[in-house]
């Protein structure tokens, strides 16, 4: 998989700009940085749900931008994506949410469909969950449905989109750990989207960060965890300020708070008037 | 101020109609998707089969009621005025033109749109906000296929013969009023019905409408859902345009249809 120097705006609003990077096969790489900083968008241009306004974007080879439909359909069914809140069918079961891909994209029988949908809920461990609905999971089991449901077709590429947030420490290193495995088991290669430093740096090989649309800082684990870079450094020990600062971009404080014109009307200082208004 | 509060005025004006147009071609290339599309609904008839379930015969209580209680009215409100006239005997016919030209396919309609229609737009408003939709594209499956297209085509099914079965149960209550409370003898009831209701004329010109009122609702209702904002709000506000929409399209459908079949006599 590789990104050559690609732009992404929402109309005039930047999204990213000259990312660049390739994922050999086999490897399981984590897409890292704050809110809002195009970590999803990247994915998406990844699965051709967004066309890059700039450079170019290769999965297997193929220049996703350039597909049709049905060249991109055809792509989509050697990907599998895991959605930040699962996104199963709810009207469907647990075993019909695994089965979906089977029977829309191949003439297996059911018999082996059968089979082959409970060996992937065997793999993340929810083989006794096949005639759930999806409401009566918990979060954490919705998420390891879902990740069977993104290897049901064995893709060679996964994409992952915050698979771990809002999950309990047990979930957490349990899907961490399943999309290691899977990705060994099936020789893929995994883009993992998250914030989740310290679950990250356990289970990938390399790791990007991205700020304001532009990759920031990479390295493995090892480096990672050793650098003196400031945005990672701060990102990887959760610090207040830095480099991302905690304020987003606004007006005079005191000018919004009104205290400027209440300090010449009243002669006292900000203090004062911070004080009065209380 | 005022001329800013006209220029105001104008320019909301102006927003609102580019807006309505747009959603009006917006609408339209979605219909033709959708007939594009259709192949899989007929190719899997079980998937048709399900939503027809949950559009049609979800709604045949509601219907089934509603077309007994207009037909009593009817027939009492009727025989209010056939009686002025000493032409009693005419209530079967007077409910019968009403209900199979007029108010079975109409009054269907407007039940549908707010029974099954706002359930559609929200069903499919719904798993565009938990990225249902998404999760299916990805998976190289057409959600206009598989989730908009079956929809669709159990609401044009579905309309007609629910309109169908208002008319019958409208009959049936006017004829309970006439000859139980009012005491037409029931053979005059039926024979002077029999008599003037003609096949091709009303029946089949009932059949139309709520054919064409089945496609309007249909359309409105999957698009509204399939273009409803990924919110709570969003799709509470796409429900509520599916409801209105589909009152007045059916409303104005029915005025040009009317006027194109009393024409045609």
């Amino acid at each position: 998989m590789q990104i050559e120097n690609v732009d992404f705006a929402y109309g005039k609003r930047a999204i990213l700009e000259g990312i660049s990077f390739n994922v050999e096969r086999g490897k399981v790489v984590a897409i890292m940085g704050g809110s809002g900083c195009g970590k999803t968008t990247l994915l998406r241009l990844i699965g051709g749900q967004l066309i890059a306004s700039k450079g170019v974007v290769r999965v297997n080879g193929e220049d996703v931008g350039t597909l049709d439909r049905e060249g991109m359909y055809q792509m989509r069914r050697k990907m599998g994506m895991l959605f930040q809140f699962g996104a199963l069918f709810t009207d469907m079961t647990v075993f019909d949410n695994i089965a979906f891909q089977l029977r829309e994209h191949t003439e297996l029988p059911e018999d082996m469909i059968h089979d082959l949908v409970l060996m992937k809920l065997n793999a993340v461990g929810l083989r006794g969950t096949a005639k759930f609905f999806p409401s009566e999971l918990s979060g954490g089991m919705a998420r390891r449905v879902a990740l069977a449901r993104a290897v049901a077709l064995d893709p060679t590429l996964i994409m992952y989109d915050e698979p771990f947030a809002g999950l309990d420490p047990i979930s957490l290193a349990v899907v961490g750990q399943t999309i290691r495995k899977l990705n060994d088991a099936l020789g893929a290669t995994s883009i993992v989207v998250t914030h989740d430093v310290h679950e990250s740096l356990q289970i990938v090989d390399y790791l990007y960060f991205i700020s304001d649309g532009k990759i920031v800082g990479q390295g493995t684990p090892d480096e990672i965890r050793a650098t003196t870079e400031p945005y990672i450094k701060q990102f990887v020990h959760a610090e207040m300020d830095g480099p991302v600062p905690f304020h987003y971009p606004a007006n005079n404080y005191a000018d919004d708070l009104n205290l400027n014109h209440q300090i010449k009307l009243t002669g006292n200082t900000p203090m004062q008037s911070v004080e009065a208004n209380l | 101020m005022n001329t800013q509060n006209v220029i105001n005025a104008v320019r909301n004006l102006g927003a609102r109609t580019i807006e309505t147009v747009w959603r009006g071609g917006a609408m339209s290339r979605f219909f033709w998707l959708v007939l594009t599309q259709s192949g899989m609904s007929f190719r899997r008839l079980h998937m048709m089969r399900r939503e027809i379930y949950f559009s049609g015969v979800m709604s045949l209580v509601i219907i089934m009621v509603s077309g007994l209680f207009i037909g009593m009215v009817l027939g009492l409100q009727g025989f209010e005025t056939l009686q002025t006239y000493g032409a009693e005997e005419r209530m079967g016919v007077l409910v019968a033109l009403s209900l199979v030209r007029e108010l079975g396919p109409v009054v269907t309609a407007l039940l549908f749109a707010s029974r099954a229609g706002s359930a559609i737009t929200a069903e499919i408003g719904l798993m565009k906000a938990t990225e249902q939709l998404k999760a299916m594209d990805m998976m190289a499956v057409d959600p206009i296929a598989r989730v908009v297209a079956p929809r669709f085509w159990a609401g044009v099914i579905s309309m007609p013969l629910l309109a169908a079965l208002f008319s019958a149960m409208g009959i049936f209550g006017g004829f309970l009023v006439g000859t139980v409370l009012v005491g037409i003898d029931a053979g005059v009831f039926w024979s002077n019905m029999q008599e003037a209701v003609d096949f091709r004329y009303d029946i089949m010109n009932g059949v139309v409408k709520s054919f064409v009122f089945g496609i309007a609702i249909a359309v409105i209702a999957t698009f509204e859902g399939f273009d409803a904002d990924p919110t709570a709000e969003g799709v509470s506000r796409a429900t509520t345009r599916t409801v209105v929409t589909s009152a007045l399209t059916v409303l104005a459908l029915d005025l040009v249809l009317t006027g194109f079949m009393l024409r045609a006599v």
